[in-house]
């Protein structure tokens, strides 16, 4: 299934010459000859939402940003790839960076923004040079730069590395650790679309996001819609790992049941039976064997109290402990979580402290509670999407596993 | 502007389009609790307490996200009360609730929220930093197990007064508030200003407290205890006591020192007279020899520390003049003693300041002369508050009694100047009429370009000389001001007055602490200088500091003339480079 | 400390510009030998960019990356998340703390190795994995482990 991974292995991954022979910058010079409001109803076309997590419509989201009118005006490729268990950004940048880069181009001129910022995460450090030497190569064929293939318009990218913070895959905290400061989210309004880095209206787009723009401009957005679903149409590239027997990024189309996708990747090593999945990263919903025939889309997996996420799935079998991923999960949070806000701050804190109580057998009624009522105040309240996602693998494993959480504790009623 | 219509729990209102829920609600007559906003200065949304609910299933926080047209908001639902609570839990399980002892007791506005909520005790773990109390500094307290990281101090520290000592640190639980590399405060470039602890909304950061010290002095028969106060406590003391904003207490403010045991007590505005006579003198100087232009003003001990941190090469525009505490001081341990026939040895003098900076200042190794201390203590306004509390003296009820004199007469020492620009106007008043006996009319101040809090005027002080002035306070003014300096655009001024804390003496450090909810809609220097301007419709005015008489008499006696070599041995003093 | 000219050198390619502080933080840890942001260095680089040190040591202490402490010559990061705690992180951990005698966070007496938990480096499909400086290796096992260390040692002559 090769859609938007169409080039994986195709070539070396750093000869441009090699992916123009492969139709490449052929998405960009169409999107220069429809004009910039038309390849923006392509992409509105292709039902394209926005793969980084939050799901936004991409096309939608382009539009807005041309709308902005500001001196300057930024597109910044979020390669901070923090979800634990995702590592598809990380191939698409090594093995299809050209891609990337005309989905920028691509993207830049339709919003009328002419400088663009790979954000890439400090993980990713080995591929840092590898940023670099492809920018300046499409630079020397003129695909960035000034006037990019006389039309006037005129793009520079270049690289900022991230410094281990999860947070700063976020909009707001990656442009305050872009001007110098702690990498902390900023309250909304305004918007990082209208005001984000340093004040200007700012277009913060997936890895794979860009990537899909280019692939359906190159092969025609029909070709896209034709895969997955009709509710749901298109291709998801996947990162499967854990308990499987062939982790690694496979391109699938939407509607695949989460049993097919861990099929593709062999299926449970020692053949054991699968004990629990994670979808979408640290804040994705945490499923039960009993609910693998569902079917990757956002709707369906929406009707399980899960999302699409990242497009991780982390599979953990029979032996493995709920309860031990969980407090893992929550060390997570405790570790990446900003410090800014009460619910996040105090929330993780409190929340590692009653997980080590059930683990234990000596939580109460009272302690369920407060976990309930933890996890509720986070959701609503927290300042940043992270905060009020954090809650869904615990929500989740409560729903599903409840009997994981087996009181123990004294509940003194005299 | 563009209004709209908001409906806030039922009550509709028209409101500007951009203004905050909070405000907003404020008009339809609801508070919404709120915990880490500081208004014009900090609506991070940290705390969440502010949360309400804006249709939709939505929940924002009040103080960060505007209103719209035909927005419904909801500020009391049980889904926001069930929340809010938990925050304040949170919070709560977060901070080291000492409320029996903690000097913030009945001003804290975390006790105040978690009493209006009903919340009796957290049901969360607590867990609060560990790290000791931070003593170091002569001036301020730093105790991190109460902080609850609202950031209020980082940004007046950082956004208004432009020092920066503050920061947080770390991230997560580990996330603290502290100096650079974890250094204590007075390894810092702290200047001293306690904007800090007057914004803190618990007792995260308090003064050092003297009052110890100041009683052993007054239990001790063999000495004797003078006081002196600084104007602008008067100003406000009356708050400490449940008075309104604004209420002259003077009198009752002297009669009070003198039931605690003070011998003497003192207005620091005699020696604020000396002081523009030594000043403006100084000044005369340094126009004539055309040297060391603009001269500074030096009273502001924050700004002095300022100075010698950030910009010490800049110091020979400091005017050589103690502050007026300190030339007090000195001459209450010479010229007093001599008259009473006191051992200077066995005097002990304390300053009442709304200043926390006066603390640091007393201890300068250079504020002594021959050996003794000009000033032994420094309290604030609060800490007086506390010692007449703590004796029992029921100061609404006080009969007004008078300052003491040098010379044992009342009348002479009580030229208040209220409006800012007061020692400096006075010094240029002396030096009008030194130089030809002119009388200056009210000087007019112009905003200096839009930039709030930086004054500037041209007097004309003869008919061929004509005198640039400015005036600035706040840390962000005197860095605009000193960087002015530093590049050499201010060549063409005289004489500048410089004051470390925004709004003057009267928002000092050491003053009453108000609940940031008040600061919202009252105007903290417009209503305490009500009080200094009621003082000084009712008292004789001394429009010219040199026809004050006991300072006539002071020079006549004692100094022999402004900048003498006695008045250089006295009241003159010298800077250090800290940087 | 790192000589000042290599330090105006990295600012000067920043443009001298605050608002780069993080690239040059990164940076300037990278070219001192104990991979840390010294109180000197921060000093002089707050100076020359004109913002209190305070903001320099808030973003040293944010970001998992910057270090304000000195680190070893290699900084072994051993990734502690999900996946590859379902794959054996525990192990990987005994084998360097028995390697090198040292815990977490800590740094071996002769400068040479520093340990530090990591989460996710998104090396998932090669759990456990860990990262020591720019390479990361994968589907770790003992004897792997031990190679990677003599390797690193023997480099040093």
């Amino acid at each position: 299934m090769k859609f938007i991974t169409a080039n994986f292995d195709q070539y070396d991954g750093k000869d441009i010459q090699a992916y123009i022979g492969l139709d490449g910058f052929s998405g960009l010079k169409k999107a220069i000859e429809m004009g910039p409001l038309a390849t923006i109803e392509e992409v509105k076309e292709s039902g394209l939402q926005g793969r980084g997590g939050a799901e936004y419509p991409t096309g939608r989201k382009i539009e807005q940003a041309r709308i902005e009118k500001a001196e300057r005006k930024f597109v910044i490729c979020n390669a901070d790839e923090g979800e634990p268990g995702t590592f598809k950004d990380r191939e698409l940048i090594k093995k299809d960076i050209y891609q990337l880069i005309e989905g920028m181009i691509i993207v830049a001129y339709c919003a009328n923004a002419n400088e663009g910022v790979i954000y890439c995460r400090e993980e990713y450090d080995w591929m840092h040079e590898h940023i670099c030497t492809s920018i300046l190569k499409c630079k020397e064929m003129g695909y960035l730069g000034i006037n990019i293939l006389d039309t006037g318009f005129s793009f520079e990218i270049s690289l900022f590395s991230g410094a281990g913070s999860y947070v700063c895959g976020e909009g707001f905290a990656m442009c305050e650790s872009m001007e110098g400061k702690s990498g902390r989210p900023r309250s909304k309004p305004p918007y990082v679309k209208q005001e984000g880095y340093l004040n200007y209206p700012t277009l913060v787009i997936n890895v794979e996001t860009l990537s899909a723009i280019t692939a359906i401009m190159k092969f025609g957005t029909s070709n896209f819609t034709d895969l997955g679903t009709p509710d749901c149409p298109g291709t998801k590239v996947i990162s499967i790992s854990g308990k499987v027997n062939k982790p690694g990024v496979y391109e699938v189309p939407f509607g695949k049941t989460l049993e097919e996708i861990i099929a593709l990747a062999e299926g449970v090593k020692g053949d054991k039976r699968i004990g629990f999945v994670q979808i979408g990263g640290a804040s994705g919903g945490i499923l039960p064997e009993s609910a693998l025939k569902t079917q990757f889309t956002y709707r369906e997996l929406k009707s399980k109290q899960v999302s699409v996420g990242s497009g991780a799935i982390v599979v953990a079998d029979e032996d493995d402990n709920i309860l031990d991923y969980l407090e893992n999960v929550g060390q997570f949070f405790i570790h990446e979580s900003c410090g800014k806000c009460v619910p996040c701050r105090e929330g993780n804190r409190q929340l590692e402290i009653l997980l080590g109580k059930f683990k234990h057998k000596t939580a109460t009624i009272d302690d369920v509670k407060m976990y309930k009522d933890i996890l509720d105040m986070m959701s609503e309240a927290s300042l940043c999407g992270s905060g009020r996602t954090e809650p869904v693998p615990f929500k989740t494993a409560f729903t599903y596993f409840e009997d994981a959480f087996a009181l123990g504790g004294s509940h003194e009623i005299l | 502007m563009k209004y709209c219509n908001v409906t806030i729990d039922g009550v509709k209102i028209n409101v500007p389009d951009d203004m905050m829920i909070l405000d907003a609600a404020k008009q339809a007559g609801i508070i919404v609790p709120t915990l880490c906003h500081l208004k014009g200065i900090s609506a991070t949304g940290a705390c969440r307490v502010c949360i309400v609910e804006t249709g939709g299933g939505k929940v924002q926080t009040a103080c960060s996200f505007p209103v719209a047209e035909g927005m419904m908001v909801k500020t009391n639902t049980p889904k926001i009360r069930e929340m809010r609570k938990t925050i304040l839990e949170m919070i709560i399980a977060n901070h080291n609730a000492e409320c029996t002892t903690c000097v913030r007791s009945q001003s804290c506005e975390l006790q105040s929220l978690a009493m209006i909520y009903g919340i009796e005790d957290s049901h969360f773990k607590k867990k609060f930093n560990q790290e000791p109390v931070d003593m170091s500094s002569a001036t301020i307290v730093r105790d991190q197990s109460k902080c609850i990281l609202c950031g209020r101090c980082v940004s007046v520290c950082n956004g208004v007064q432009n020092i920066g000592a503050l920061g947080f640190i770390g991230r997560s639980i580990d996330m603290h508030v502290g100096l650079a590399y974890e250094h204590q405060l007075s390894e810092s470039t702290c200047i001293n200003c306690g904007q800090c602890i007057v914004n803190c909304p618990v007792g995260a950061l308090k003064e050092r407290d003297y009052l110890s010290e100041v009683q052993l002095a007054l239990d001790d028969p063999t000495f004797t205890v003078v006081v002196q106060t600084a104007p602008a406590v008067r100003a406000a003391l009356g708050e400490v006591f449940g008075l309104p904003m604004g209420t002259p207490v003077t009198g009752k403010m002297v009669a009070s020192l003198k039931r605690l045991g003070f011998d003497y007590v003192f207005d620091t505005d005699f020696a604020a007279d000396v002081c523009i006579m030594e000043e403006g003198t100084e000044l005369l100087n340094r126009i004539r020899a055309g040297a060391h232009l603009p001269m500074i003003t030096s009273c502001s001990p924050g700004w002095v520390k300022y100075a010698e941190t950030f910009y010490p090469e800049l110091l020979p525009h400091m005017s050589s003049c103690k502050s007026p505490q300190n030339m007090m001081g000195a001459l209450l341990k010479s010229h007093f003693a001599e008259i009473k026939g006191i051992d200077p040895a066995k005097m002990i003098v304390v300053s009442v300041m709304p200043c926390t900076a006066k603390k640091f200042e007393v201890e300068r190794q250079e504020l002594e002369v021959d050996g003794i201390r000009d000033v032994d203590f420094s309290i604030t306004t609060r800490e007086l508050g506390r010692l007449i509390k703590k004796a029992g003296i029921d100061f609404k009820y006080l009969n007004d009694e008078k300052f003491d004199d040098f010379y044992g007469d009342s009348t002479g020492s009580a030229v208040i100047f209220g409006a800012t620009g007061g020692v400096m106007e006075a010094a240029l008043r002396t030096v009008a009429d030194i130089i030809n006996g002119n009388d200056l009319k009210e000087i007019e101040y112009t905003v200096v370009r839009g930039i709030q809090g930086v004054k500037e005027a041209k007097v004309q002080v003869t008919p061929d000389f004509t005198a640039k002035i400015a005036v600035a306070h706040g840390g962000k003014n005197m860095h605009y001001v000193m960087d002015k300096l530093a590049k050499g655009e201010l060549s063409d001024y005289h004489f500048i007055e410089l004051m470390a804390c925004p709004g003057g003496c009267v928002n000092g450090g050491g003053q009453p602490i108000v609940d940031a909810k008040a600061k919202m809609h009252i105007d903290l220097r417009v209503e305490r200088a009500k009080a200094l301007y009621h003082e000084d419709s009712n008292i004789l005015h001394y429009r010219k500091s040199h026809h004050n008489p006991s300072v006539m008499k002071l020079y006549e006696t004692y100094l022999d003339a402004p900048n003498s070599h006695k008045a250089h041995h006295l009241l003159h003093t010298s800077y250090q480079r800290r940087d | 400390m790192v000589e000042t000219r290599v330090i105006d050198g990295i600012l000067g390619a920043y443009q001298n510009d605050a608002v780069n502080l993080l690239q040059i933080l990164l940076k300037v840890q990278s070219v001192e030998p104990k991979n840390y942001v010294s109180e000197e260095v921060a000093m002089y680089v707050a100076n020359h960019l004109d913002i209190p040190i305070s903001r320099v040591y808030e973003v040293v202490t944010y970001f998992a990356a910057l270090s304000h402490k000195p680190q070893g010559k290699h900084v072994i990061q051993i990734c502690n998340t999900t996946v590859c705690q379902l794959n054996g992180f525990n192990e990987v951990l005994k084998w360097f703390k028995d390697a090198l005698k040292i815990n977490p966070g800590e740094t071996t007496a002769d400068g040479l190795f520093s340990m530090k938990l990591t989460p996710c480096i998104g090396a998932c499909d090669i759990s456990p994995a860990i990262k020591i400086g720019t390479n990361v290796y994968g589907n770790l096992t003992k004897e792997k482990v031990e190679e990677i260390l003599s390797e690193l040692r023997g480099a040093i002559s």
